[in-house]
């Protein structure tokens, strides 16, 4: 709910002080009315909240202290936190999470670039282009992630795939490259993947964030002398810094909890489990419940720790972005 | 399904009988019902098919008369999907589990814990009857017969009889895997194996270990923490010897960490084809693919088939063993129906007639006496030769566990040393039975 709109001295003419207690009283009431409107509004969807994400993380952390394994339910056994001391101690849990930050960091900072280039190139673009060029640039994001992931597995495949035929002038790319036998190019199109499907998504944000940046600023920028690079340094990168870091904590938050681009196109072989998987395999392939559904608690709490640093350490100011606070 | 009886109302006006005539139109759509209203639906859960189910699901509910009708209902393409979709509905007393094509390896899993309704006593001896041994052990946990053996599958050796007659190879008498290695080395071809980290890699270990006279597992019946492997033995090591050599020497080409039963067939179609391990379906496909024109006649004309290749001269080779048995639901609303349906599903006239369309072997001796199956498999003798001599995997309620452990330590297959990977494995899968470690 915005304050602002509150704060508009009332122009009467009754004397200073009568004044000011009939604004106290409006204003509280107003302010009154606009909270319980926000309730209103809100509360539904604040209550439907509650059941679908906490009612499940709460039952989540309950089976967790369970030994209990969906085939053999009379053998459900209270165990407290063993689960959370087998996982810990596991360097299966460590190499997932070593490999799922750096999907993380190495998609959110080249989308970072990427989206910011096309963000650009869409708010520069001709008016007449704005519309087909928004679209365009938007088609990837619509995909369906199990469908982009298929698109790309096929792409690079050894049997069916034509990357291999199309690049092999690139050294180190032939006929003979099989890209989902190694860890490092099975990454590389995980990665690529990821990046080709959700790049429109940032540039999309920090548009919003480019279009924040008032055009006087620029312009004062330009006629003082300084180049494109100093303007973009000194001028529009940091009027815009709450649109990137709201950007970069979305993409931070989804990219964490990657999934469909691993378990399509290497189900996690050749060292590229990242924890979701981890999660997945555990609850639902081997039907461990319990010690699947502490994986789940402990990505939970890694992308809860993510958020908070993001807020606290980096200063993301998510109400900015809506204009509230400037 | 509910069975709702639509009454109509005996007509008056015109507008009123269009609307009451719109109403029970919508009542029989939402209900899925029409004539067959009284009928009890049988809920059979298939594994994909070249359609071959969803007939027999048709021709019995016509036999039936009205006792019961058939209904299938797909499951997913991969085993271990398969596998995860009946547990998860079981666990939870899905009452729709009429009829389900289960995978062997995954029984004992589902009869450990009772989710499976028990086979009337009076039919056991029916269901068994003239059931090939293989099969019928796949179908058996803890000495009791837990579902019923519907086609078994197994894998025999195809080969190029000019890549064969090269090497001077004798195809009439058993072939080792390191004659193969050697002939394909010699004439720089390559072998159709499945290395991909999925069930094929586990049924090809298992052949392997088998074969060499061992076994993956040394008791299957004892609960998790108590569970002994075996692959540290003599035989662990002579398959992951087999195993690392092929994938070291390159002699799977470049697809072989990826490659499954698909990918192998068309690497065996193509020129660098000489050898492969591969079920049955190979033979139906690889007519097809001549029909629609992608691979010559000559690449037929040239194909020969013989026994799973053993890992010891002179010794007996122990080929893989797959297929499908039905099991019921505990669940089940209606489980003498089921196993009545059962009945009907598994005659011997419907396992020939699936073999002939679908390319999925019968599990009943019987069935291989019809004529029309030599004519359209000429290998079906050497399929229930092999059906005879295969396998299991290791029958216990944690094959999950030690199937998906095998899968990851054994792959990459140019990776896999005798020396190392076998006692690694052990101790890993050992471990995650413990409940130490993640899988």
């Amino acid at each position: 709910m915005s304050s602002s709109t509150i704060n508009k001295p009332d122009a009467g003419k009754t004397p200073k002080s009568d004044r000011d207690t009939k604004a106290k009283k409006q204003h509280s009431d107003r302010v009154k009315a606009e909270r319980r409107m926000g309730w209103y509004l809100a509360g539904p969807a604040f209550v439907v909240m509650l059941l679908v994400t906490l009612y499940p993380i709460l039952q989540a952390f309950f089976e967790s202290l369970f030994a209990f394994r969906l085939t053999a339910p009379d053998e459900r056994e209270f165990i407290w936190f063993a689960n959370y001391v087998t996982i810990l101690s596991d360097s299966v849990w460590w190499q997932g999470l070593l490999v799922t930050v750096l999907i993380t960091v190495i998609t959110v900072a080249v989308e970072l670039v990427l989206g910011f280039a096309l963000a650009l190139v869409m708010s520069k673009a001709l008016k007449s282009l704005k519309g087909i060029l928004r679209t365009a640039i938007l088609v990837p994001y619509g995909i369906i992630t199990v469908v982009s992931a298929y698109a790309w597995f096929y792409a690079f495949d050894i049997n069916s795939g034509y990357v291999n035929a199309w690049f092999d002038w690139v050294p180190g790319i032939d006929s003979d490259l099989n890209w989902f036998a190694q860890t490092g190019t099975s990454l590389f199109v995980i990665m690529a993947s990821e990046i080709w499907k959700t790049t429109p998504f940032i540039s999309l944000l920090l548009l919003a964030g480019l279009a924040q940046v008032p055009d006087e600023l620029t312009e004062a920028a330009k006629v003082d002398g300084a180049t494109w690079w100093e303007q973009m340094r000194k001028v529009v990168i940091p009027n815009m810094k709450a649109a990137i870091m709201v950007a970069v904590l979305f993409r931070a938050l989804d990219a964490f909890r990657i999934f469909d681009n691993v378990f399509i196109m290497t189900n996690g072989e050749n060292n590229t489990e990242v924890l979701s998987l981890l999660a997945y395999r555990t609850s639902i392939s081997r039907l461990e419940i319990g010690l699947g559904s502490a994986v789940s608690v402990l990505l939970f709490i890694c992308v809860i720790l993510i958020s908070f640093a993001a807020i606290k350490i980096f200063k993301v100011d998510l109400a900015g972005t809506r204009g509230e606070k400037k | 399904m509910p069975n709702r009886r639509t009454k109509k109302d005996p007509v008056r006006s015109r507008p009123k009988s269009a609307a009451v005539a719109t109403l029970a139109m919508g009542t029989m759509l939402l209900t899925g019902c029409g004539s067959a209203e009284s009928v009890t639906t049988l809920t059979w859960y298939i594994n994909p098919d070249a359609g071959g189910q969803a007939a027999i699901a048709a021709s019995c509910t016509e036999e039936a008369d009205g006792a019961y009708r058939i209904e299938t209902s797909l499951l997913p393409t991969d085993a271990a999907a398969q596998r995860e979709q009946l547990a998860r509905r079981l666990a939870a007393g899905d009452t729709s589990m009429d009829i389900m094509s289960i995978d062997p390896p995954f029984i004992p899993e589902l009869a450990e814990p009772g989710f499976l309704a028990p086979i009337p006593e009076d039919s056991v001896d029916g269901f068994s009857e003239n059931v090939l041994e293989g099969a019928l052990a796949g179908a058996t946990w803890k000495d009791e017969l837990v579902t019923v053996p519907f086609w078994a599958n197994t894998q025999i050796l195809w080969y190029r009889e000019s890549v064969a007659e090269a090497a001077g190879l004798d195809m009439s008498q058993p072939v080792t895997w390191d004659q193969l290695i050697d002939a394909a080395t010699e004439q720089d071809k390559l072998l159709g194996v499945q290395g991909s980290p999925a069930e094929s890699m586990t049924v090809w270990i298992n052949a392997l270990v088998e074969s060499a006279g061992g076994q993956i597992l040394e008791n299957p019946e004892a609960p998790a923490d108590e569970l002994e492997l075996g692959l540290t033995s003599e035989a662990g090591q002579e398959a992951a010897r087999i195993i690392g050599t092929i994938g070291a020497e390159g002699l799977g080409g470049p697809g072989l960490p990826t490659s499954t039963e698909n990918t192998s067939l068309t690497l065996f179609q193509g020129d660098e084809g000489s050898f492969m391990v591969n079920y049955p379906f190979v033979w139906p496909a690889t007519l097809g693919a001549v029909e629609a024109g992608s691979i010559d006649q000559s690449v037929v004309d040239d194909i020969g088939w013989a026994l799973f290749p053993s890992v010891a001269e002179g010794e007996d080779t122990a080929p893989p063993l797959g297929g499908i048995n039905l099991g019921v639901g505990a669940a089940s609303d209606n489980p003498d129906l089921a196993y009545e349906a059962i009945e009907c599903i598994v005659q011997p006239e419907n396992q020939t007639e699936y073999f002939i369309t679908n390319g999925n072997p019968p599990s009943n001796s019987e069935a291989y006496d019809d004529p029309a199956i030599e004519e359209d498999f000429p290998m079906a003798t050497t399929i229930r030769d092999s059906l005879e001599l295969a396998a299991p995997r290791p029958q216990t309620p944690f094959y999950n566990e030690i199937s998906t452990g095998l899968q990851q330590e054994w792959s990459p297959p140019n990776e896999v040393d005798p020396d190392v990977t076998p006692e690694e494995s052990q101790e890993f899968i050992t471990a995650v039975l413990r409940g130490e470690r993640l899988l």
